[in-house]
């Protein structure tokens, strides 16, 4: 009842905290959403394909960076035990013309039809047989506007070669500037200058039950002159490589550490501050017999109570913030886990902050209810 | 039950103040009885607060000892010292201490929360409390909506939930006109004289003779007199 009242009784002293507590919540949600975007971009094209393996050149440190080696390294993976889907992925640089005649640089991303290993996923417009023309690309609904592309069956260029819009995919954001055209892999070789005997990458699919781990070092032992990883190793070296190589990384790994603990402590100073104005009620509290178990309910509850407002109204700001920044080329991610881990968060900073608070109420000279 | 209510013995207190020491109180020798109202009198800075804090469990002596309804206290743990301020003893501050975000029932029912009673049967008890200090027509008011007078009789009210067998007051009618103190003072003397509790009264005030059993003068820490009060002494006649 205390805990309530304390609360509730003084509305502009609420609001005080709660702002504090929401803006810390939007705060690290967007800071850690920007974060969790960041490293999910950077290595979707993986993480999406379906593939248990990636087969590249030797020491390629990220995905973009692949360099094209004999496509007839395919046979030897198809023939090794435990491959139950094997085909070819090429991701390079190419030139868009737009319908103004300006120029883009795109990422075009070849994928075998069979094996649909690597294929475009969240698909809003189109699917993914349509690809079948020899012509048609798939682009994200993002690039729309950008590359000039309104509408399905519109035509455009692709490195002087035609190409046709035959749909769209949702939130397929390239991590670099250039955004990733989807088409088959025998287009994908004209668009990108492709020797026909070339491939970029292989996609292993293993069969079920086998040991991932097994099967990459039987493909590795055949194929010495190339690398063969596992999906989550390419998926980590390729995050980890623009996450730390790149200062873009850097920047926003520190932004999240930043607004975490700005976050934390903008809580700590809130709810510290709420408790040490109700002190001098703590110390009557203590002086009629309260015992210190019966403050720290009083100060705890007080404290959950604001965190979950706060987290409730910052997670609904934070939301809408990710939403309003879906159009820009920013993305900010807010999985489920992070609204759950959020609330914990919250609550953890709110309650420690009481905690730390609490100290000085049970250090509390009680006589101090007597000084004036 | 021991006949005094509190015991004090040989008791002294010293404050650090800098590097220098400040003695409070001096080897204070007292006993306070049941059924009788005392007056704690002396100028600032002569020890009489902080022989209410200790009295009050809130201060430890640096010497001496104080036992109350015969317990010896002073020994006791600081995880044992809430409850015997709770169970036994109740305390009446000059700035009343009320809580200014509840109402003057939550303020009292406060006390019986304190003591675990749940919710519906601390308010019944507070309500009625509320009643015996004339203010049941004020139970949903806050404090802010109350007069000095109301809000140091919700506070005895307050002192009084756990029926204990000690009230001690800090300049209780410091904050009031006079009539409001003459309420208050009536009120503690009748719990005293009527219910046979122990109250210990801190203060300058010299209208408030005329209520007392005995006063005793505090000067530099120790005691420098100790006598019954003419008036209090007629008065309680009356009532035993």
């Amino acid at each position: 009842m205390l805990a309530w009242r304390n609360l509730v009784h003084d509305k502009i002293r609420l609001a005080v905290t709660v702002t504090g507590i929401v803006f810390a919540v939007v705060l690290i949600v967007v800071e850690l959403g920007l974060f969790i975007g960041f490293t999910t971009t950077t290595s979707s094209l993986i993480d999406q394909s379906g593939a248990d393996l990636w087969i590249s050149a030797r020491n390629v440190p990220f995905i973009e960076q692949g360099t094209p080696f004999s496509e007839r390294k395919l046979s030897t993976v198809m023939a090794t035990p435990g491959v139950a889907a094997a085909s070819k992925y090429v991701l390079r640089f190419a030139e868009w013309k737009r319908p103004d005649g300006g120029q883009d640089s795109v990422l075009v991303v070849g994928f075998d039809l069979q094996t649909r290993l690597g294929a475009p996923w969240n698909i809003i417009a189109g699917q993914v047989d349509d690809l079948r023309q020899p012509d048609a690309v798939f682009i994200d609904d993002i690039y729309r506007e950008r590359l000039g592309a309104a509408r399905v069956g519109q035509v455009v260029e692709v490195q002087g070669r035609r190409a046709r819009i035959a749909g769209f995919t949702q939130g397929i954001r390239a991590f670099t500037t250039s955004p990733y055209v989807f088409t088959r892999f025998k287009a994908a070789q004209n668009y990108t200058v492709l020797r026909e005997d070339e491939t970029v990458y292989l996609l292993v699919k293993a069969k079920p039950n086998v040991d991932v781990e097994g099967l990459r070092r039987r493909l590795a032992a055949r194929l010495p002159s190339i690398d063969v990883m596992t999906t989550a190793e390419f998926s980590r070296r390729t995050r980890l490589f623009w996450m730390f190589t790149t200062g873009a990384g850097l920047a926003v790994l520190l932004a999240a550490v930043l607004g975490l603990v700005v976050g934390i402590v903008i809580v700590a100073q809130t709810i510290y501050a709420t408790t040490v104005d109700h002190i001098r009620e703590y110390a009557t509290l203590k002086a009629i017999g309260a015992s210190n178990w019966y403050l720290y309910k009083v100060i705890v509850l007080q404290a959950v109570i604001s965190a979950l407002i706060g987290y409730a109204l910052g997670i609904v700001i934070a939301v809408l913030v990710i939403r309003g920044s879906k159009e820009s080329g920013a993305a900010i991610l807010l999985p489920p886990g992070m609204v759950a881990g959020m609330l914990v968060l919250t609550l953890v900073m709110c309650v420690s902050a009481a905690i730390f608070s609490i100290r000085k109420v049970t250090r509390l000279d009680p006589a101090l209810v007597f000084k004036g | 039950m021991s006949d005094s209510a509190i015991r004090v013995r040989d008791v002294s207190k010293t404050f650090a103040q800098g590097a220098a020491a400040v003695r409070a109180l001096a080897g204070v020798d007292l006993d306070i009885d049941c059924g009788e109202l005392m007056l704690l009198m002396g100028p600032s800075g002569s020890g009489k607060t902080t022989l209410l804090s200790i009295m009050g469990c809130m201060l430890r002596p640096c010497r001496g000892s104080v036992s109350i309804l015969g317990e010896e206290v002073t020994g006791l743990s600081e995880r044992d010292l809430p409850r015997v301020r709770r169970d036994w003893i109740g305390f009446v501050f000059q700035g009343f201490n009320l809580f200014p975000t509840l109402t003057a029932v939550d303020n009292v029912g406060l006390a019986f929360d304190l003591r675990g009673l749940p919710r519906r049967q601390a308010s019944r008890r507070a309500t009625e409390l509320l009643e015996q200090v004339d203010l049941g027509d004020k139970r949903d008011a806050f404090p802010a909506d109350l007069s000095g007078g109301q809000k140091q009789r919700v506070a005895i009210a307050r002192a009084i939930a756990g029926d204990p067998w000690v009230v001690l007051a800090d300049e209780p009618t410091a904050s009031l006109d006079t009539r409001s103190g003459r309420v208050v003072m009536k009120l503690l003397r009748g719990l005293a004289h009527d219910r046979g509790r122990a109250i210990v009264i801190v203060t300058h005030d010299n209208r408030l003779l005329e209520y007392a059993d005995r006063i005793v003068q505090i000067e530099d820490g120790s005691i420098v007199s100790d006598s019954a009060s003419a008036g209090g002494a007629g008065e309680r006649s009356v009532h035993s």
